[in-house]
Order: C-alpha cells, then structure tokens, then sequence
C-alpha cells in the first residue's frame, strides 16, 4: 500500500537542476544532428564515386587548442568554486581567446582544403561534406563563444560571489563547451577514420 | 482572477480541503505580490507564458490550418472526381491558376494541383496533426496532470508557440507567390526540391517552404525539451511514473521521439539548403533540364529519402502517440472502468517508440534499396504490429463490459480504435516488401495512411477537445451536435478512404492530375466522383465542430462542477478556470494511480484521496 509515508520519502528527487536536465536534452537533440550527417556521409560513401584525401594538418591543430580549452574551462570553474577569483576570471578569458583560436585554424582548415582543389561546391562531394560538417559544428562552437563571452560579463562585471544561480549557470556553460569539444573529437575521429 | 474565482466557489471543494490539508506548499503566493506570475492584455492573450494559454493558442492556430488544408483538399477532389466540370467559379479566389478556355470553361491549372496536394500534406501532417495535437494537449495536460505550476520553462514555451506561428506565417506567404508555392510533395524530394528550375514551385516557393520547416523544427524541439523536462523533473509528490496516466506517457515519448527525429530532418535540409543555395552536389547527379546538363555531379537523390524517412516515419507516431494517449484516458474515463493492462499500454508504447526508429526504410522499397537489407526493414515493419495489437485490445478490454456513456468524446475515441484497426490492417499488407512494390505509390498507400494517421489521429484530438473543452473554457460544447460530427464524420470517413484501397489495388498511382489517358482506369470515374462528394459532406461537418467550437466559448453549457466527468486525475481539482499556476493554494499530492474507477465499489477515486482503511492493493 502507497501512503503518505512514501510521499515523503520523495522530497529529495529533482537531483538534477530540471534547467540542466533541459540542456541534456537539447544536446541530445544536437547529437542526433551530427549523427545524421556522419550517417549521410557513410550512406553516400558507400554508393561510390568517392574520392578520397587526407585532411588538412590545421584541422589537428584546432583539436588540440578546443582540447586546451576544455581544460582551461574547467580549471576556471575549479577556480571559481574554490573562491579563487582572479584565477577563475583569467583562465576563463583563456578559454573564449582559444574557443576563438579554434575558430580561426577551421576557418584555415577550410582555406588549405580549398587550395588543395577541394572546393565546397563543384568539387568531389567528399569535400563539400567535410565543409558542411566541420561548418555546422562551428556554428556550434560560436555559440559556445557567445556563452563565454556572457559568463565574462558575470564575471567581471558582478561582484565575485559562488552564489548556487550562478555555479548553476556556470556548471551549464562548462557542459556545453566540454560538450563542443567532445563533438569535434568525435567528427574528426570519424574523419580519420572514413579516410 | 483568483478573487472573482474564489467569490464563485464560496462553498468549500471538497477536493481544496483534501489539497489544504494533503498538499504541499511551494509558496507560490507571496502575501506583498499576490501572483508570481503577474500579467496584462498582452502577456494574458498574446505573449502567453501561461501553458493553458499557449495550448489554446496552438489549438486554435491549428484549426485554422486545418481549415485550409482541408478547403485545398476540396480543390483537388474537385479535379479528380469532376475533370471535366467547368471551374470558373473559383476564379476569384483562385486567380492566375484557373484558366478560362473561350467557351468559358476553367480548368485548374496543373501545376497548381501540384501545390494544392503538397500544401495539403505538409499543412496537415505538420502544422494540424503534429503541432496542433500535440502542441496542444501536451501544454495543457502535462503541468495539469502531473501537478506542476507550469512548464520547465514558461518562456521557452512560449517561443515555441511563436516559431510555429512564424513557420505559419511564412508557409501561407508562400501561397501568394506568383510562381505559387512548392509542388514537389510533402516529402520534398529531390531533385524537384533541389533544383530551384524543376518546377515552378520549385524555386521560391521551395524556399519559403524550407525556412517555414525549419522554424517549425525549432518549434518542435523547443516544446520537446520542456514537455520530457516537465514530466522528469516537476511531477508533484506521490507522482511516480507508474501513477502517470497515460495521456502524459504519451506525450513524454512523442516529445523523445521529436526530439530525436527532428535534428535529422533539420540535417537533411541543411544539405538541401546548401545544394540549392550553394552549389553543392550532395544529392544531385548528372542532371539535365530543358536539354540543358547541369554542373552537378556526384549526389545521391535517395540519401535525401533515407534522411527525411529517418524522421518521416518516428514523425507518423509523434502524430498518432498523443491520441493513443488521450483516447486511453477518454475511454477509460467514460467506459467507467480503470484502462485494462495499464503498464501494457505503457510498455507498448516504449516499444513503439523505439521500433518506429529502425522501420523507415519501408518507405523506399521502391528506391533501388537492396532487396536483403529490405527484409531487415519488412520483419521490424511487422514487428510494430505486435505492440499496436496490445494497444488495440486493451482499448476494446477496457469498454468491455463498461458503462460507457457514449457523448462526443468517447464516441470519437470508439471511432479512433475502429479507425485505427482498419489502417494498421493495411499497413501490415504494405509493410511486406513484395507486395509494396505492387502497392506503392497507388491510392491503397493514400488509404493507409488517411485512415490510420489522418482519420484516426484527427479523431483522438476531438476525443480530446471535447473531453478537455470544459478544462479549457469552462463551458461544455454541445453534445448533440458533437454527436451529428461523429457519426456524419466517420461514415464519411470511410466513404472517402475504403474505396480508394480498390483504386490503389487496381494500380491507380496517386498524384495524377487526371487519369484521362489511361483506358484501364475509366470506369473509376463515378468511384471519383463519390469520394469527393463524400469529401465535401464530411468537410460541411467539420465546419459545423467549428461552429460549436467557437459559439459554445461564450455561449456553451456552463461547468458547474469541478469534476463534471467524474475522473481521477488531478486537473479536475483545480478551480473551474484556472488561473497562472493551477491550482491556488498548494499542490495537491498524489496517493495512487490514475484509473481507480469502479474499485471497491466506490464510481471513481480521484488521484488527491489517500488510501482508505481496508482499501485494496493498487492494482495495474
Ligand atoms: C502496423 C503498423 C504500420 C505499418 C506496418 C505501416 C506500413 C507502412 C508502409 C510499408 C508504408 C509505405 C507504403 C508505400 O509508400 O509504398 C506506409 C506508408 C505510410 N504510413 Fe504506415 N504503417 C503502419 C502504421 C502507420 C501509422 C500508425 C501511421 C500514422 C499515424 C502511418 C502513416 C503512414 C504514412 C503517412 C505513410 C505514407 C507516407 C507517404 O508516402 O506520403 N502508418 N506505412
Ligand atoms: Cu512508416
């Protein structure tokens, strides 16, 4: 028999802040995307006709900047808990300088593929789905920047204080961005591998 | 709101005096503030955080496409059962794309017919089925039933709303475009969907359809994350899963399933989007037009149909999943009796949602896909047949024996199971690869899936509205004419889909615009020609639901009585209209589950009353 004593027993559920719960949904629903154009990519690659090149040397790099920056991104919220403000605010204009770095060496990536004869449009559909997928990601990762760019604010402009809104803001933006990351390991492991 | 309410319902409910002393309080009500959701004009009626609103507004929204998707049914029906009648008349709404000849007779043109059908489809299974049935039900019901103040998000909520009024917006934009809007069919493939030239909807219409699709994926995914967030995260206590009903594990698994789906439509026309924009060849081959080669070269057509499928398909149950769930509540409710094989319904449910994921290449038998990995797609097909059979006698279980009290909602919710049977039937047929190449793209393929998504999922959502009209206005609609809708509707119903499975059997294809060269299919035309007058009819009865919709808002029987159906569940204990967060002191708690009808002779106990001394085991 269900009583009242078992409702009780409930009150410490919501373990997971339900914004938090909502921002792994959404990166779900992201991870769904990006398995959909790996997918495309097989399903196409299998027909045929396909060409097949080495990826660009930048795109490594990069990996290892977002890869730094994960971990700067983290040290930052260690930081921040920790109640080491100066450290927290620094390492956290480390990690937007090298979100923005990454951008920048895809942006190369993209150049070098175009000088190698691998245009978006108009070349062997190989190419364009390395463009389309390496694209889609950074958009991403621009978002991931603007979150950045948002938590700079907080954390110069209000006074530091590890109230539990802002670890919880704080805890959202770190998700997302080890989320970006781990996304592009995954697609340029993917890109190896296919190749 | 909340005074004028209280000064009505001076008496004491019992069910405020149960939630008074059960409840919990989440001070919703600070003493300075009064309601922490305070609002005016435009945040009451318009930017609406208030999830009762915003299911309204999706309702309403959704009739309205409704009513257009069907009128543009009528059109081609007209071309189809009547190809030689003059269509003059429809000149001054039509325009350009009725032609007169010098005898004065009009014809439609072609190209139009195209764009009729395709809006159609995509109207429909769109804006009507997916964001006006469960957009609506899952707004209004989830935070009501699981005794929650609100969404997740109330804003977030909210956008959803507006990007699919956005996606509107655009959509019906598009069908005042000079070269009218997208012809290709709601499928959208390519290459009529890529090459801006292959058609004359193909290029700005095709464009405008997109963008209207991506608002709309948006949407979706908005209003998915708060729906699973909501039922994880905000259930009231005593709200376990298993005391969930089953409206709301309906909506919980649509939403996952929209969730997942969606991106990979969005995927998908994202290479759509840079084919058509940026050159690129990702489903276009060698491709000549108007003699013409193309530069494209390298793309694959059929990619395009495995990603929309890979939606499309998890895109037909996100459709008829939230009315399972709503006919298994109304049924339950009016059948007088607890729904038979409660965790059942759920687990079929469960499994539904996960094979609808792996079937979607039946749909592309006929795609030069290999006829081995075809098997895999045909056992997986059939398979879904097993957890839709639960479904289906357990609904037949639970009126078994009831006392059912047959008004508009449980007559519709009848009529979805029998709706139901009948298309799953025919889905079984075509699910075998072997005699879906006979079979596919013929009007047997239009009758499956009209009667078991288009029928049957429009039955669920007025099982719904006129079940859940007195939760939303506070009136009743009026039965008797609720009961003229049912009958005229599901009559008429099967009047316009039973005979196209001979049409589709004898090798009709469908979208033809005329059938005028081929001898074998002649003597169909008075077949034609009675589905279409049976379309007009059933469409007459749609606009008198519309009228009693609107008149008995303001003019409809008045609700007396909290619980006028007598159920269980907890939105019924809310004030007759509820204002922003539900309920106005605490929220009730939840003490057992949701289909205590009839148990130790007691008519029903609602999900707020706590065990009584010498009360039997919950059973399931
Ligand atoms: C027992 C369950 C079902 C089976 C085995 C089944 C099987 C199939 C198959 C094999 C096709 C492809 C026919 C063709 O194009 O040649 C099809 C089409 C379709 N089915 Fe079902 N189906 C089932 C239930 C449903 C349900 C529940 C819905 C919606 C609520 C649905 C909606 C559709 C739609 C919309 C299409 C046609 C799409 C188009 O080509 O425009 N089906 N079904
Ligand atoms: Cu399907």
């Amino acid at each position: 028999m269900m009583d009242v004593a078992v409702n009780k027993e409930m009150k410490g559920r919501n373990k997971i802040h339900p914004q938090k719960f909502a921002l792994y949904a959404a990166l779900a629903s992201i991870m769904m995307m990006f398995a959909a154009f790996t997918s495309a990519l097989v399903v196409r690659r299998a027909a045929g006709n396909w060409l097949e090149f080495r990826l660009p040397d930048i795109f490594f790099y990069s990996t290892a900047v977002i890869l730094l920056s994960s971990v700067t991104m983290q040290a930052s919220y260690y930081y921040f808990k920790k109640g080491n403000a100066a450290l927290y605010r620094t390492l956290l204009v480390i990690t937007t300088v090298l979100g923005i770095s990454f951008i920048y060496l895809q942006y190369q990536g993209w150049t070098a593929m175009y000088d190698i004869g691998l245009p978006l449009s108009g070349g062997p559909v190989s190419g364009s789905f390395i463009y389309l997928i390496s694209g889609a990601h950074a958009a991403h990762v621009l978002g991931g920047i603007a979150v950045l760019v948002v938590a700079l604010l907080h954390a110069y402009i209000l006074p530091y204080k590890a109230t539990p809104r802002r670890k919880l803001r704080f805890e959202m933006s770190l998700i997302y961005w080890h989320f970006v990351d781990f996304l592009w390991v995954y697609l340029l492991t993917f890109f190896v591998l296919q190749s | 709101m909340e005074s004028t309410d209280k000064t009505i319902i001076a008496p004491a409910y019992e069910e405020d005096v149960l939630i008074e002393e059960l409840g919990y309080d989440d001070h919703f009500h600070d003493h300075h503030h009064g309601d922490k959701y305070q609002s005016n004009f435009v945040t009451t009626y318009i930017f609406s955080q208030d999830h009762k609103m915003i299911a309204k507004q999706f309702l309403i929204t959704g009739m309205f496409w409704a009513l257009i998707g069907g009128l543009m049914s009528l059109v081609f029906r007209l071309q189809l059962g009547f190809p030689e009648e003059s269509m003059a008349w429809l000149k001054p709404v039509l325009g350009k794309w009725i032609s007169i000849s010098e005898a004065g007779v009009g014809t439609l043109a072609p190209e139009f017919y195209y764009a009729l059908v395709t809006m159609h489809g995509t109207i429909i299974v769109f804006f009507v089925l997916t964001a006006g049935l469960s957009g609506t039900f899952s707004n209004l019901l989830i935070p009501l039933q699981v005794g929650a103040r609100d969404m997740a998000s109330p804003f977030l909520n909210m956008l959803s709303y507006w990007f699919f009024f956005l996606a509107g917006v655009i959509m019906f934009l598009s069908l005042f475009l000079s070269t009218g809007p997208f012809s290709g069919g709601w499928t959208a493939y390519p290459p009529l969907s890529a090459l801006p030239q292959a058609s004359s909807g193909s290029g700005a219409g095709m464009t405008l359809w997109t963008i209207s699709l991506v608002f709309f994926v948006v949407s979706v995914l908005l209003g998915g994350v708060n729906y699973i967030t909501t039922v994880l995260n905000l259930r009231t206590k005593g709200m376990t899963m298993w005391r969930l009903p089953l409206t709301i594990w309906a909506f919980f698994v649509t939403a996952i399933l929209g969730l997942l789906s969606f991106p990979v439509l969005f995927s998908g026309f994202l290479l759509l989007i840079f084919d058509r924009e940026l050159g690129t060849s990702f489903y276009l081959n060698e491709i000549f037009v108007g003699g013409q080669a193309l530069e494209y070269a390298g793309g694959s057509p059929v990619l395009y149909q495995h990603l929309f499928w890979f939606l499309g398909h998890p895109e037909v149950y996100i459709i008829i999943l939230p009315a399972m769930g709503i006919v298994s509540e109304v049924l339950s409710v009016h059948a007088r009796k607890p729904i038979f094989g409660y965790k059942a319904m759920v687990y079929s449910i469960l499994a539904i949602g996960f094979l609808s994921f792996i079937v979607w290449a039946h749909h592309m038998f006929m795609s030069g896909v290999n006829p081995f990995i075809s098997n895999f797609f045909v056992i997986f097909t059939l398979i879904i047949a097993v957890p839709s059979a639960v479904k289906v006698f357990n609904w037949i279980s639970t009126l078994y024996g009831g006392n059912i009290r047959f008004n508009a909602a449980s007559l519709f919710g009848i009529g979805f199971v029998s709706m139901f049977i009948s298309g799953g039937l025919t889905g079984i047929f075509l699910g075998n690869s072997a005699i879906d190449i006979v079979m596919h793209d013929t009007y047997f393929v239009v009758a499956h899936f009209h009667i078991v998504m288009g029928v049957a999922a429009m039955f669920g959502m007025f099982a719904g509205i006129y079940h859940w009209y007195p939760k939303m206005f506070g009136r009743f609609m009026n039965d008797t004419l609720g009961r003229i809708h049912f009958w005229g509707t599901i009559i008429g119903a099967y009047a316009i889909f039973w005979p196209m499975h001979y049409l589709g059997m004898a090798g009709v294809p469908r979208r033809y615009y005329s059938f005028d060269s081929f001898e074998t299919f002649r003597h169909f035309g008075t077949m034609n020609q009675f589905i279409t007058i049976a379309a007009i009819i059933v469409f007459a009865l749609q606009v008198l639901f519309v009228i009693n919709f609107f008149y008995s808002i303001w003019y409809g029987k008045k609700q007396k009585t909290r619980n006028p159906w007598g159920a269980t569940t907890l939105e019924w204990t809310t004030p007759i209209r509820p204002g922003h967060g539900n309920w106005e002191g605490k929220i009730p708690t939840v003490q057992r589950w949701a289909y205590d009808y009839g148990k130790d002779g007691k008519e029903f106990i609602p999900q707020i009353l706590p065990p009584q001394e010498g009360e039997s085991e919950e059973v399931h």
